[in-house]
């Protein structure tokens, strides 16, 4: 059977150019970053030369990333380790975290976490389109704030925030200002300076790197308290050996991205577009998301009376993979609280589907999709008490 | 790419793969002799359950016919479809013996969390009887 994978934003395989320029760090350069001798001195020159790869990406300097383990991790430390610095600094008179009502559960259970701590968090709701208005964010600032935390982009829905405009308010107000750019690093343009973005999280297996690597960009300045402790790498941010072959691997992703960028932004963006507009054809669909201000290679459609589950598993039995905000599919059974953050009813939630696209996928596999799709939501349908529902 | 079958459909077994991918008597049942709809749209199950009952040569009830319209996850739709397996031809009282247990067992077994499906079904098919009692 044909196999179409289109769950990029769920991760996205190796690319080959990665793989090669790892391989090495494996096995003849797999010396220590902390070791005094030659092994360990090379392992250290490609570490720093990556981590100025990286940085050159989002215009930050290279001593300013940290190299965690993961997304989650750069998230929990950008938001721990600020709230916990913050308010031990100012003895106890700062303990105000803000995050937006859409972030991905890393940041919403950390903050969940600080809450336990004694910190107050604030959620700041999201329009239709799912963007944050900075004016909310302005407002939400006290002069006990410590932390400000909006997505670059959604990883549901695919919207694109206005940081820039947030980062400036959050820079005039003195507080810091933290985005997850993990589905938009390698995707669109980021500079830290110019946004007066305080803290980033970027994941190298949503661009075509390995997992289990991931970096935290913290503005030289910015003082935060580490979660790992012990012998001192990062900077004493993040004590743990350093994989250096996966951050070698990432580095490689990151430059092949920037050469790429603007070209597979372009292309990706016509093949969305081209799918959007055949799915909404589907009787019924409707797009969710900002139809603009959206990732190239995002689709989020919800179907009435479909659910989820069944869509997700019906398109993987024609080899198409996708993802869905249903909550049949969560092992909370509750709907996508992204979804039901932008408007949309539970039972719109339960048939929504999320398509991504990435740097492998082809007209042709669109193609498929667009002819498979519509007699799949169909014939759920058929099945569906709700088909003569004329809504 | 290499694929293992094994793990099409994630945590279901084939038996739950094959009755989504084939479901049995789905659709509507004209002049029904009862119907049952249980379920809410809210937390994405849904299932409507249609009967028609005839008198055997006893003069007992049976299941004649049976069809369902489900709006669910993949264990919702299979389920839907088990029971209706499970009771065409049936009289209302053996119909009515048939458990959740049942089901799940047919099925070859559905994850924890997805029980509540088998329930469903189990409930659709008495309110579609206690309808059709209701109508007599």
């Amino acid at each position: 059977m044909k196999k179409v994978y289109l769950d990029y934003a769920a991760t996205t395989p190796v690319d080959k150019r990665v793989v090669k320029a790892s391989e090495p760090f494996y096995t003849e350069n797999f010396g220590n970053t902390m070791s005094l001798h030659s092994f360990g001195q090379e392992a250290k020159f490609y570490l720093d030369q990556s981590r100025q790869t990286l940085a050159d990406l989002i215009n930050a300097e290279p001593n300013e990333l940290v190299f965690t383990g993961s997304a989650t991790e750069s998230n929990n430390t950008a938001l721990k380790g600020c709230a916990l610095r913050e308010r031990s600094e100012s003895k106890g008179k700062k303990n105000h975290i803000i995050i937006s009502s859409i972030e991905h559960p890393c940041v919403v259970e950390s903050a969940k976490w600080l809450k336990r701590q004694g910190f107050e968090i604030t959620k700041l709701p999201v329009d239709e389109f799912g963007l944050v208005n900075p004016e909310d964010v302005k407002k939400a600032i006290t002069e006990k704030t410590i932390l400000v935390s909006v997505m670059h982009a959604s990883n549901e829905i695919g919207t694109i925030e206005p940081i820039a405009e947030i980062g400036k308010i959050c820079r005039q107000a003195g507080v810091y200002f933290h985005t997850d750019a993990v589905q938009s690093f390698g995707k669109i343009p980021i500079d830290v300076k110019r946004d007066n973005i305080d803290l980033l999280t970027a994941s190298s297996h949503k661009m075509y790197g390995p997992k289990g690597i991931a970096l935290l960009y913290i503005r030289d300045g910015v003082k935060i308290e580490p979660i790992l402790h012990g012998g001192g790498q990062e900077n004493g941010l993040r004590s743990s050996t350093v994989n250096v072959a996966a951050i070698v691997g990432f580095a490689k992703a990151a430059d092949i991205c920037k050469k790429e960028m603007s070209k597979e932004a372009k292309r990706l963006s016509k093949l969305r577009d081209k799918a959007i507009k055949n799915i909404l054809k589907i009787k019924g669909a409707k797009l969710n998301g900002h139809p603009k201000k959206r990732l190239p290679n995002n689709i989020n459609v919800s179907f009435p009376y479909i659910e989820g589950e069944s869509l997700i598993i019906q398109l993987d039995m024609h080899g198409i993979a996708c993802s869905t905000g249903s909550a049949c599919s969560s092992i909370k059974l509750e709907p996508s609280y992204v979804l039901l953050a932008i408007g949309l009813k539970p039972e719109e939630a339960h048939g929504s589907l999320r398509i991504s696209l990435g740097r492998f996928t082809t007209e042709k596999e669109i193609n498929y999709l667009l002819k498979v799709l519509p007699k799949i939501t169909k014939q759920l349908m058929a099945m569906s008490p709700f088909k003569n529902n004329e809504n | 790419m290499k694929t293992n079958n094994k793990v099409c459909g994630g945590l279901y077994t084939p038996k739950v793969m094959e009755t989504f991918k084939n479901p049995h008597n789905y659709g509507k049942i004209k002049n029904a002799s009862g119907i049952g709809k249980v379920g809410n749209i809210v937390c994405g199950d849904v299932m409507w359950l249609y009967i028609k009952v005839a008198q055997n040569k006893k003069k007992e009830d049976f299941i004649k016919d049976i069809k369902f319209e489900t709006f669910g996850c993949v264990a919702a739709i299979s389920t839907s479809s088990i029971i209706t397996d499970l009771v065409k031809g049936k009289k209302i009282t053996e119909a009515l013996k048939i458990t959740k247990d049942d089901i799940v067992k047919t099925l070859g077994g559905l994850p924890k969390i997805k029980y509540h499906c088998s329930i469903l079904a189990i409930d659709a098919l008495k309110e579609a009887i206690k309808d059709y009692n209701e109508k007599k």
